[in-house]
């Protein structure tokens, strides 16, 4: 009888609580603000995603648990709750800490190769590859393979 | 043109960007962060004096000589190492050097000075680190050069060294007390 009673605790039920034990840790990792409403706090974690954090490079604001960083969450909320649009919330960061915060840099001079580059590559390389392409065509139909037979693979 | 020469071309293009990229990374630290602050005003502040916080200083008490702004904290490591340059070369600059005290409890930070020593003309407390954030701070120790007229001149990301001391703080007052400022 025993084993049984223990067994109702187990396998998916238990996992289940498990999982429901541990959502409100997951909530709470970074820090509880305020929100609202559901579309306040989307509009939060779409924002600070797209914003770097200056302590750990390779972190977005969203996820990272630096000090400043959450110094800047708040301040980002706040602005928010002031009924400051993205724009200009992205543009009070970048005042102080330069485009290095935006993970998507705006299109300006200086930034034309970050934003073209690779399609610029792209554009050399099927350029090659056309020549390259086009010169064997040109090859073949001068001097057709003598045997086809032997080496046609 | 021999077209056999062509894939040999691209790779030494490849090569040279290689070759650049190693030697600007050399030079250039790509984790700092450059501040668009340069050139323009310091921003507006106005913060208790540590230890008293009664007495207050703000941009306006400051203007009229340039002076060097020194974010340190009890807390940052880097910021020992370079205390003592402060210490042995602050006063070769002939200017104040205002420390500030970043998101520091106030009675650490006041015994790290007791300890290591004050080179400071006055110490400001950034305690919630509002201010600092307008200054585009993002970790300590970092220094601003700011002239007579409250512009910033030149930033520092990281420790004051005798090298930035000589290569970069005194060529730039040199050239603001030739301009007057």
């Amino acid at each position: 009888m025993k084993p049984r009673s223990l067994n109702r605790l187990g396998g998916p039920r238990a996992l289940l609580l498990c999982v429901a034990l541990m959502l409100p840790l997951a909530a709470a990792a970074i820090d509880a603000l305020p929100f609202k409403d559901r579309a306040e706090e989307q509009r939060f974690q779409n924002l600070t995603r797209q914003l770097r954090c200056l302590v750990c490079q390779n972190e977005s604001l969203a996820d990272s648990s630096a000090d400043l960083a959450k110094d800047l969450r708040e301040e980002v909320f706040e602005q928010m709750r002031q009924g400051k649009s993205d724009d200009e919330i992205k543009h009070y960061l970048t005042a102080r800490y330069s485009d290095f915060v935006l993970y998507n840099p705006p299109l300006r001079g200086g930034t034309f190769l970050l934003w073209f580059g690779p399609l610029l590559v792209l554009l050399i390389g099927s350029m090659v590859v056309a020549r390259i392409v086009r010169r064997r065509g040109a090859t073949k139909s001068s001097a057709p393979p003598a045997s086809t037979t032997e080496e046609d693979w | 043109m021999n077209a056999r020469l062509i894939p040999l071309l691209g790779f030494a293009l490849v090569a040279a960007l290689l070759g650049f990229g190693i030697h600007y990374m050399r030079n250039n630290s790509l984790n700092e962060v450059p501040s668009p602050l340069i050139g323009k005003p310091a921003p507006v502040f106005d913060l208790p004096v540590l230890g008293n916080d009664e007495k207050r200083i703000s941009n306006a008490d400051l203007r009229g000589q340039p002076y060097l702004l020194n974010v340190f904290a009890s807390w940052c490591f880097a910021c020992r190492d370079e205390h003592p340059i402060l210490m042995a070369e602050g006063k070769s600059l002939g200017i104040p050097i205002i420390g500030f005290n970043y998101k520091d409890d106030p009675a650490d930070a006041t015994r790290w000075l007791a300890q290591f020593g004050d080179p400071y003309s006055v110490v400001i407390a950034d305690r919630e680190g509002r201010v600092a954030i307008d200054f585009g701070v993002y970790g300590a120790p970092e220094s601003f050069l700011v002239d007579g007229d409250g512009i910033i001149r030149y930033k520092r990301i990281g420790a004051i060294t005798p090298e930035i001391v000589a290569f970069e703080l005194k060529p730039r007052l040199k050239a603001m007390q030739g301009a007057g400022k």
